[in-house]
């Protein structure tokens, strides 16, 4: 590095002076020229202390804590080893939040793809108002899960007789649901799973709209011309396989998102005295167990944890058998 | 030279700034400690969890001003209060004294609240034995009862006559009350949202004569009649007698004001509002008796004020509780009976409040007095959520209730064992 700033054509005597007087200071090997690292380590540095303040040393901690017994407390004294984690592992109430998430992602995930894949092929062949219909079911998105989550509740979806869904069902002659009470048939499902292709699917569909576009018109004409039919065998042999790219990141969002669920949980299904023992992620049930009136830190660490080392498994997986940045044939 | 000189002078200006702008930002992080800075005296900072009734933050800092020996600050915290007071307990910026529904045991435990018991001593026997029970831990006081909140059953008294029915005084009697009075429009019983769940607890079991942890500490349900009684919840579920998926839930009557439903299980600070609107055309029950051994039962409860262990001025903070809580009967008074609906904790007080002497208000009062059940502190937040999932799964989807509380029967035992040790 010094060599380089050494051999940089001179602009002056000015500059060449100030170039050997930078030499010379001690220092100047770590600042590099023009005090480079400086720069470097004032632009980086702030962001690095904050993530390092706020993400790496809670989540050390938090593996810290979970080989203690912390009831109310994050400097326990109390060593348990790992029984923690034996205690969350054999867990019944944890191991059906775990099926209840892997429930949601695998509805959750090709639910909103071929939804905002059969949104963005349409939206993409309208031939006029094509930035209106975009952006109508682009708006979703803009809207925040806890809003969208207390309409779904309180207007849409509630159990009187005067909500939008049970007023549909009068018109039938229906009886009136309470769609978030009922466990038998699972009605909730259908608030919660709603609620998500709502906010989500426009956003996806925008990924999805750009991907075509970049679908050369020529493989199109090509295809015509060697006769395959419009429509679904275009479809099939064109358009999908040229999404590739956009589909990997689409589905690994969607499963990131789905490792996320809180949200629109917490707030469709909980109420003052706690959360009802169905369709309860595993998030919502460490929140309970670690932040709520429990204070079972050491307990919702382990939980942390595992589902940590479940979520990187699945990702790796993921990205193992999608292909993830692999280079495109 | 003079080019560079600006540039550098440039850079300098803007680093200098970004660097002021940063001190800043942390500044105004680490500001909002909640203890008011001037005045005279040492400064205290106390916790009010959001009440629903109007003036009562505007009461509970005129308390706190007519203090005089230390300069009390109130913040009132709208939200979700109990995991705000936990986090703050872990750290030096909480409340010196604050309000909590509790103290938990494990806060207790973990030493994060200050002993009252010499403050409370002097009084205890003038406190309401069954809410001042949950405050004890190996006989020292730790927290000193505010007021007494209660539930009750609302019911119409007209939609019950129309229907050729008494107010039902058994569980079988709710059961087919329930289900006698509910319409195409208008539902039989509502229990709060998800069932009855969350909001009965263990009602149904002192209904039914037991208790949540027996003396000796054991779970207290281990019983066929517990198996039983959960079963007839079951049954209010499965008639399609109770309101589900109200816009509001069980602690708001506005269900029962919109006659969504004919009887509410609600709290006894909807009985102004309920009055308001039915005159004399509405009664409340305790929650009925059920089986052999049965009694009525109704839970009581009551939020205490309790002083944090990390306060740098704890002899203040326990002087002004104690003040508060203990000397000044009249501010007492004022506080459970001018905004909201709840009875003094202290007896003497409770006995000359007017407002609690005639009506519906009367009969609540006795069923406080003498069918009032609070939750045991060894009742820990575990053992209530395991009890909680159990009656959910009982209710809503028909399991076995035997099967159901076995399970909460080996989860329960295993926690009072926790708390045993040590």
């Amino acid at each position: 590095m010094t060599a380089q700033a050494a051999e940089a054509p001179p602009d002056g005597p000015g500059a060449r002076g100030a170039a050997e007087r930078e030499r010379r200071t001690p220092g100047t090997r770590f600042l590099g020229p023009q005090r480079r690292s400086l720069w470097f380590w004032i632009f980086v540095g702030p962001f690095a202390l904050g993530l390092a303040l706020f993400t790496y040393v809670p989540l050390a901690w938090s593996v810290y804590l979970s080989f203690f017994d912390a009831h109310n407390t994050v400097t326990p004294t109390d060593f348990v080893g790992l029984g923690n984690y034996t205690s969350m592992l054999t867990d019944g109430a944890f191991l059906s939040s775990l099926g209840t998430f892997a429930l949601f992602t695998l509805f959750i995930v090709p639910a909103t793809y071929a939804l905002s894949l059969a949104l963005a092929v349409m939206v993409n062949r309208l031939r006029f108002a094509q930035a209106f219909f975009r952006s109508v079911f682009f708006l979703p998105t803009a809207c925040s899960y806890v809003v969208a989550a207390l309409i779904w509740k309180l207007s849409l979806f509630n159990g009187v007789r005067f909500g939008l869904a049970n007023t549909v069902l009068g018109w039938f002659g229906a009886d009136q649901t309470a769609w978030l009470s009922t466990t038998d048939p699972p009605w909730y499902w259908l608030v919660i799973v709603t609620v998500r292709l709502w906010l989500q699917a426009g956003f996806y569909m925008i990924l999805f709209l750009a991907g075509l576009q970049r679908i050369s018109p020529q493989l199109y004409e090509a295809a015509a011309v060697d006769g395959a039919r419009p429509g679904w065998q275009t479809f099939r042999h064109i358009t999908f396989p040229q999404l590739r790219a956009t589909s990997v990141a689409v589905v690994l969002l969607l499963v990131i998102n789905a490792f996320q669920a809180f949200d629109e949980f917490y707030n469709l299904l909980s109420d003052a005295r706690g959360y009802p023992p169905y369709a309860r992620p595993p998030l919502v049930y460490l929140y309970y167990t670690a932040l709520g009136r429990e204070q079972n830190l050491g307990l919702g660490s382990a939980g942390a944890v595992i589902l940590a080392l479940i979520i990187a498994v699945a990702t790796v997986a993921q990205a193992r058998w999608l292909g993830l940045g692999r280079k495109e044939d | 030279m003079t080019g560079t000189g600006t540039g550098i002078g440039r850079r300098g200006l803007l680093a200098a700034t970004g660097g002021l702008a940063l001190t800043g930002l942390l500044a105004a992080c680490g500001s909002n400690t909640g203890r008011g800075g001037g005045g005279s005296g040492p400064g205290i900072s106390q916790w009010y969890h959001q009440y629903g009734e109007p003036g009562v933050e505007r009461a509970v800092r005129r308390y706190a001003d007519s203090y005089k020996k230390a300069q009390v600050t109130v913040q009132w915290r709208p939200g979700d209060y109990d995991r705000q007071t936990a986090a703050a307990l872990l750290t030096d910026s909480g409340p010196d004294v604050f309000e909590v529904n509790g103290p938990t045991l494990d806060q207790i435990r973990g030493g994060q609240i200050v002993d009252l018991t010499a403050e409370v001593e002097p009084v205890k026997d003038d406190f309401n034995q069954a809410v001042l029970a949950p405050k004890i831990w190996q006989d020292r006081i730790w927290g000193i009862p505010q007021t007494i909140d209660t539930q009750l059953l609302y019911y119409r008294k007209s939609l019950l006559k129309d229907a050729g029915l008494e107010p039902p005084r058994t569980l079988d009697a709710l059961v087919d009350a329930a289900r006698k009075l509910t319409t195409k429009k208008t539902k039989g019983l509502f229990l709060g949202n998800d069932g009855g769940a969350g909001v009965l607890g263990g009602t149904p079991l002192f209904a039914a004569g037991l208790s949540l942890v027996t003396e000796d500490g054991k779970a207290g349900f281990d019983d066929p009649a517990a198996a039983r009684t959960l079963g007839k919840i079951r049954r209010l579920y499965a008639d399609k007698s109770l309101l589900l998926g109200a816009p509001t839930d069980w602690s708001d009557p506005a269900a029962f004001l919109q006659e969504l439903t004919a009887m509410q299980w609600s709290g006894l600070w909807a009985l102004p509002q309920i009055q308001q609107t039915f005159g004399d055309d509405f009664g409340v029950l305790p929650f009925p008796a059920d089986g052999p051994h049965g009694a009525p039962a109704v839970p009581v409860g009551a939020y205490a004020s309790a002083v944090s262990a990390r306060s740098a001025r704890k002899a203040e903070a326990k002087a002004f509780a104690s003040w508060l809580w203990m000397e000044r009967t009249d501010l007492q008074q004022d506080f459970a009976l001018s905004y909201g609906f709840h009875i003094p904790a202290r007896t003497s007080l409770a006995k000359k409040a007017a407002r609690l002497r005639t009506g519906a208000a009367a009969d609540a009062v006795r069923y406080a007095t003498d069918h009032g059940h609070a939750e045991p502190l060894r009742w820990t937040t575990a053992s209530r959520t395991a009890y909680q999932d159990a009656l959910s799964h009982i209710i809503k989807d028909g399991a076995s209730p035997e099967s159901e509380l076995r399970t909460v029967v080996r989860k329960v035992d295993a926690e009072l064992a926790r708390v045993r040790k040590r």
